[in-house]
């Protein structure tokens, strides 16, 4: 059951990228994706640097407009459909308060009723392991702990799609384990997953699906276990091999 | 020059003896510049953050006339108040010139700009931080503005130090409006200027180093209240 129909609200999903593009200054940064995005998967934008994977992922969450083309949400507007998304950056950004007051804060700009955020943010710190260190100030902890932080406080408004910019890009291995950990534990909530990484093996561990952009084009879109057994491009092939691609 | 080393004795015995003008003068001072400095973060902080996060047409040059007003003439904003409120002026009506209001008035309007493109300054850093996560949460900008507000608590500390010193030291305007009418707008800047036109030199300085001395207190006790902050907030 998805995270949507226990809630009762109506599934924004799949999602559909139709022919987005995206230029500044005259260069063409996206150049006409189409793909859509089912529920329940774990999708991983892969590419090399400049590919074009955080901009995606930003045009898809509605954070920048696309030149051309569009970002459709099943049957809800942009504004309904950006209340059931979250989005988790590669620097985590957290308020100057408590950890949980973070938590706080962001249920009650989604306006959640008062005596309801209490419990939501216990289960979310609780869910990042985090509970021990709930009136700690946010920006005290340490990287990997800010990261779950920020996870915890996206799951927190239960969203119904997550978006992830290269979340573990500045962590230890451990860290990463532990945002690895608590991805799974949001997904098997309900929550579909579009992340980027530069890391295969993450990659590797994490998607049910690939999305392989190269210059600002999506070369490739194929379940995890084909993509990574058979790419069907030169470019997914060598970008595999660990060949440089640029 | 005898002045130099009769100074800090004078001071120091005009303290000690609690001298009734000097005790008058020197709460004037603060109460009017403390006023002046509320009213003008009231005003300058929301006014900075706004120009800090709203895009809009010709924003670069109010930012641009932001910090130039940082240096507007106190003796011109004293000039201007005075045809303003002067008996025959549009204002006249209130009877607030040679009042303690009026300094506070002119003070406000010289700190108000400082507070103004110094929050300016620091909101647009931290929005710069935010913004994406704001608007990724659904904040929309007047929540904003509130939020980048208090989490730049600690640097806008500073500002409002800044629009303090500019206040309290300030005598310019305040000659002006308030006319350093003895026991009713008599500040320390005013009784300075006026010891120093008497000759009174060693007593000008006196009272220029007990100036000093409260600036010095002032700034201390609120970069202590930042470090505290900082400490508990990261």
């Amino acid at each position: 059951m998805s995270t949507a129909e226990q809630a009762g609200r109506p599934t924004i999903l799949p999602l559909v990228v139709e022919k987005v593009c995206f230029d500044i200054g005259g260069t063409r940064l996206i150049d006409g994706i189409t793909c859509t995005i089912a529920p329940g998967t774990r999708t991983i934008v892969l590419g090399p640097n400049g590919a074009g994977k955080s901009l995606l992922l930003r045009l898809c969450h509605g954070l920048l407009q696309p030149s051309a083309g569009q970002v459709i949400w099943a049957g809800s507007a942009a504004q309904t459909a950006r209340r059931q998304q979250a989005m988790v950056f590669q620097r985590p950004v957290l308020l100057r308060r408590s950890a949980a007051a973070n938590i706080t804060y962001a249920l009650s700009v989604r306006g959640v009723p008062r005596r309801e955020r209490k419990r939501l943010v216990a289960e979310a710190l609780e869910l990042a392991g985090l509970s021990p260190l709930a009136q700690r100030a946010a920006r005290v902890l340490s990287g990997g702990e800010q990261q779950r932080l920020a996870l915890a406080r996206a799951w927190a408004l239960r969203p119904q799609v997550l978006f992830l910019d290269e979340p573990t890009a500045n962590l230890d291995p451990s860290a990463t384990h532990a945002v690895e950990t608590l991805l799974d534990r949001i997904h098997q909530s309900g929550t579909t997953i579009v992340m980027t990484t530069h890391d295969l093996g993450q990659a590797r561990r994490l998607a049910s699906d690939v999305l392989f952009l190269h210059r600002g084009r999506l070369i490739e879109h194929a379940p995890a276990a084909v993509f990574f057994t058979k790419p069907q491009s030169a470019e997914a092939a060598a970008f595999l091999a660990g060949r440089l691609l640029w | 020059m005898d002045e130099f080393s009769a100074a800090p004795r004078l001071a120091i015995a005009l303290l000690l003896s609690l001298d009734r003008d000097l005790v008058a003068i020197v709460g004037l001072s603060l109460a009017v510049s403390l006023s002046a400095v509320a009213l003008a973060a009231i005003i300058g902080l929301p006014i900075g953050a706004a120009i800090a996060v709203w895009r809009f047409p010709g924003r670069a040059a109010v930012v641009a006339l932001l910090n130039a007003l940082m240096g507007l003439p106190p003796v011109v904003v004293g000039l201007a108040l005075y045809l303003l409120l002067s008996r025959a002026g549009p204002l006249g009506e209130l009877g607030l010139l040679f009042t303690p209001t009026a300094m506070v008035i002119a003070q406000c309007v010289l700190v108000t700009p400082i507070i103004a493109a110094l929050t300016q300054q620091t909101v647009a850093d931290l929005h710069e931080e935010y913004d994406e996560q704001l608007r990724s949460l659904g904040v929309g900008p007047a929540r904003a503005i509130g939020t980048l507000l208090w989490d730049g608590r600690v640097s806008l500390v500073t500002a409002i130090l800044a629009g303090f010193g500019r206040a309290i030291a300030e005598v310019g305007a305040v000659i002006i409006v308030g006319g350093n009418i003895n026991r009713v707008t008599r500040v320390m800047t005013t009784t300075i200027a006026l010891e120093t036109s008497k000759g009174n030199l060693a007593l000008a300085l006196a009272l220029g180093l007990i100036l000093i001395v409260l600036v010095l207190a002032v700034n201390i006790a609120a970069l202590m209240l930042r470090n505290a902050a900082k400490h508990a907030m990261g």
